[in-house]
């Protein structure tokens, strides 16, 4: 039994080792706001933060987060970066399809929480997940705006 | 093997063509045909009651369907507390269909778009609106529905009225509207749409109702919010692959190696039997399916299954690529059918001061939507079937998975959730989509089954955009002129493959040649002609489908005659559009929104720089594009991308600027980096690593002008797509000397001039 801290609960899981902490959270949780897009890290569809680091999902063991903080989507509102930066996604109006928006929130989180007040090289670095609509500029414009609503 | 699933020889007694509905006069020939074709698709493919419906569209006797988008109830819901749950015949896919369905029945409805909640619309016959038909594509979904849902709008606050006129015992006209109530001022009474709509809704439709003077309107043509943004920034979306249902099993794929591979004996089974949440193994065609309690553990199962794959029927040979096909294109001597003629060509070449030849292709594409396909079948203790699918035809699909399943079209509910991207990757293609898959697993299980493809067996089956090859002629005259343009463009498109037989025959593909036909240009004598030339694989629609490439190389040829004759390409093509009012303005427009037109090379932000210019006119809308480029390390770098764009008239400023930003994303993403590369028979390519998409730091700014012509409304969602390859092209032309002739600008490496 693998026990796994997510969104601030504590679960007992029945999975193989090597299973990815993406299908943990989507399949035997039920939580599907974290997507899967491509299995191998590429898009960052499935990013989630690990003790407040953007961590691909799709890649990392579950047994690997065992005694670590694991954050989703669904709980990005309750605490005040993620508030803000979801704000600031509605108020530029960042999502086309959504589909990787998840992903870029959980990124964007992760890169205010680390560093409040990032320069354009911070945000190139951190916001490197796909987008196959073209978000890209909103994006941008909602993480500048999220960080300086801080 | 043909791809998309060619419905049957039409039944007799069923509806051809579009009977009894009046068309747009807006409509170009293509979009006549393609509207034709696909109402001849869905009549032969709809069950026959549908079909009838569809038939007597006009029909006014008692008893017989209203015609659809008129019957409010099929639509709207308004619930006690004045929320409006809209149902859309289109699909929502990124593109703000749903907003834009939400602004134009709440003008006339008069209810705040805010209020509204929109969901895909099951299949029926109220939401065959697209000109007789359904599906969301084409670009069409605004502009060949706009009518049709204002005057929705307007049926429904005009039950309201009368509704509220018959509680209040008052005249209707001594009744008004405000948003979400109706107002009697004489005595100052108000009334809730929630509170009227259960009676309001009961009554039948008037025969005619008045619409809102566009001068007053609120909410069409303004910057209204997406009714998405937020369930979409937290998570809460849910799409196709997010669907579950009680006692459901997950299914993973491993499909043959080759399209048209069939699997035969199984080395392993009883391992793989035994592995972890196993319930069985199954073959389907062209594939092996494992059943599992999860999906990853389907997914480790049916990639441990060591399949002896036999060769079936059909498919793509063996010795199959991209690199044969191109070859092929450029060999084939067909003297193909004149798709538009003007003036003789031949005797402008031989009399022209000069003499322009060139050679244009671009390879197959994937449609690369994040999200992976999925399909989620339950069969119900009363027989019928519900299907949670990704799909741009509700009806169409309802119609094959009744097939598959051995029921009538109507025991199928299926159900259309968001779409996580699709660019025109869910129509219905052969072996393209995994619900047939589903079904067969439901039925063999038991129980409920959802199929989810991985990234890998995504891209080893998505139909992809056909390759394109082009052979231009071009001849000036002694000032540099342009007097004579031939084109040879050879190969398949989605239309004649898919609708060719239901074109009454016409050798033309219009997919093939649109963005090289209709150009705005004063060309004395043009030819263009369609040489048909099969492509083995599955090919699709794709983002602006042959507009995706012709564009490009049209507008890159142009460039090169103006090069050619000494002229500078904006210039010239101001010239060429002397008779043409709206694409002269417009082109005038995107040169001034890029601060005036230069073409360089120049000096800026410490790079040498060079801007390229094209037009386009796709799906009844204008479009010029401007990009400013540098290289860097060998490749392209796109700093700027200047847009003008003319559908005529709009409905949300804001979802066009974020659209055209996006068809600027993905027509560089396919310009500069995207190829579907065959080998032996398949893709090469099977995930994002080898098939590389737009990263967020190449994607340029992006500047959008809206200009409101006033011509009649054309499409947005994929218009901004094909300016950019050629105007990026031409810029690369301009600062290098090198003129790109082969997509993606990857295969060439390029050093500053």
């Amino acid at each position: 039994m693998l026990e796994l801290t997510i969104n601030g609960a504590t679960h007992r899981l029945d999975v193989e080792d090597g299973t990815p902490l993406l299908w943990v959270i989507r399949d035997t949780l039920g939580l599907t706001g974290t997507k899967y897009g491509c299995g191998i890290a590429q898009c960052g569809a499935c990013t989630v933060l690990v003790d407040g680091q953007a961590t691909r999902a799709c890649i990392t063991p579950a047994e690997s987060v065992a005694g670590a903080q694991v954050t989703t989507i669904e709980a990005v509102e309750q605490e005040p970066v993620g508030r803000r930066v979801v704000a600031a996604w509605v108020a530029h109006q960042v999502p086309q399809c959504g589909y990787c928006q998840s992903g870029q929130v959980m990124a964007a989180t992760a890169l205010l929480r680390q560093t409040p007040r990032p320069g354009e090289d911070d945000i190139a670095a951190a916001m490197t997940n796909l987008c196959r609509c073209g978000t890209y500029n909103a994006i941008a414009d909602a993480v500048r705006a999220a960080a300086s609503a801080a | 093997m043909n791809g998309m699933t060619r419905p049957p020889a039409p039944a007799p007694g069923l509806p051809r063509g579009l009977p009894g509905v009046a068309r747009p006069a807006n409509l170009s020939r293509r979009g006549v045909l393609g509207f034709a074709a696909g109402a001849l698709v869905l009549g032969v493919a709809l069950p026959p009651r549908l079909a009838r419906a569809q038939g007597t569209t006009q029909a006014t006797t008692p008893g017989a369907a209203p015609p659809p988008g008129t019957r409010v109830p099929a639509f709207l819901e308004i619930g006690p507390d004045g929320a409006v749950r809209l149902l859309s015949p289109f699909v929502e896919g990124g593109q703000g269909i749903g907003t834009a369905m939400a602004q134009i029945v709440g003008e006339e409805l008069d209810a705040d778009p805010a209020r509204f909640t929109v969901e895909c619309a099951p299949p029926g016959a109220d939401y065959l609106v697209v000109n007789g038909i359904r599906m969301t594509g084409g670009s069409f979904s605004t502009r060949s529905s706009y009518e049709t849902m204002r005057r929705l709008g307007a049926s429904a606050r005009e039950m309201l009225l009368r509704a509220a006129a018959a509680r209040l015992l008052v005249g209707q006209a001594t009744l008004t509207t405000e948003p979400g109530q109706v107002v009697h001022a004489a005595s100052g009474r108000r009334i809730g749409y929630g509170e009227l709509a259960g009676a309001a809704l009961a009554l039948a439709p008037a025969a005619a109702v008045p619409l809102r003077d566009p001068k007053t309107f609120r909410y069409i043509g303004k910057p209204v919010a997406r009714l998405d943004a937020r369930e979409k920034s937290t998570g809460h979306a849910r799409y196709s692959i997010d669907m579950a249902v009680d006692g459901m099993l997950q299914a993973a794929v491993q499909h043959a190696p080759r399209l048209g591979g069939e699997p035969g004996a199984f080395a392993n089974e009883a391992a793989v039997r035994a592995m972890p949440g196993v319930h069985s193994i199954h073959r389907l065609p062209g594939a092996v399916a494992v059943l599992a309690d999860r999906w990853w553990r389907a997914r480790q199962a049916v990639a441990a299954l060591d399949v002896a794959w036999t060769a079936g029927r059909g498919g793509l040979e063996a010795d199959f690529s991209s690199a044969v096909m191109l070859a092929a294109l450029r060999a084939e001597t067909g003297a193909g059918a004149p798709a538009e003629r003007e003036g003789d060509v031949d005797s402008a070449l031989a009399g022209a001061a000069r003499v322009v030849e060139a050679e244009y292709d671009a390879p197959y594409l994937s449609h690369a939507q994040l999200e992976p396909p999925s399909a989620l079948a339950r069969f119900n203790p009363d027989g019928t079937l519900d299907l949670w699918l990704p799909n741009q035809m509700p009806e169409l699909f309802q119609a094959a998975a009744a097939q598959v399943a051995g029921l009538r079209p109507e025991q199928v509910r299926l159900h259309s959730p968001l779409l996580g991207g699709f660019f025109g990757r869910h129509f219905l293609y052969d072996f393209a989509s995994p619900f047939q898959q589903a079904i067969r697993l439901a039925q063999a299980a038991g129980q409920p089954v959802k199929v989810i493809w991985s990234r890998e067996e995504e891209f080893g089956r998505d139909a992809v955009r056909p390759m394109g090859f082009v052979r231009f002629r071009g001849g000036l005259d002694a000032r540099g002129m342009p007097v004579a343009l031939h084109a040879r463009v050879v190969g398949e498109g989605p239309i004649g493959r898919y609708f060719g037989a239901l074109q009454g025959g016409s050798p033309v593909d219009p997919s093939m040649v649109e963005g090289i036909v209709e150009k705005p240009y004063a060309i004395p004598n043009r030819r263009v002609d369609c040489v048909p030339h099969r492509q083995p694989p599955v090919i699709a629609f794709w983002r602006s489908v042959g507009h995706s490439m012709n564009d490009f190389f049209y507008e890159s040829f142009l460039d090169e005659l103006a090069v050619a004759g000494g002229q500078d390409p904006f210039t010239l093509r101001l010239a060429l559009l002397r008779d043409r009012p709206r694409q002269r303005a417009l082109l005038e427009a995107v040169g001034e929104l890029s601060g005036g037109w230069k073409r360089g090379p120049f000096e800026a932000e410490g790079t040498r720089r060079a801007r390229g210019v094209a037009m386009a006119t796709p799906f009844n809308t204008e479009v010029a594009t401007i990009a400013e480029v540098s290289i860097a390390a060998g490749e392209v770098v796109v700093h700027d991308v200047w847009v003008a764009i003319d559908p005529g008239s709009i409905v949300n400023p804001a979802i066009i600027e974020r659209q055209v930003q996006s068809a600027v994303a993905l027509g560089l993403s396919a310009s500069l980096l995207e190829e579907v590369v065959f080998e032996e028979g398949a893709p090469r390519a099977r995930n994002f690593d080898n098939y590389p998409i737009l990263p967020r730091d190449r994607m340029p700014r992006v500047h959008v002008r809206i200009v409101e012509s006033g011509a009649p409304m054309g499409g947005i969602g994929e218009p901004g797509l094909p300016g950019v390859p050629p105007a990026v092209a031409n810029a690369v032309a301009a600062l290098t000397g090198r003129r790109v002739r082969s997509l993606p600008f990857a295969k060439t490496r390029l050093g500053a001039a």
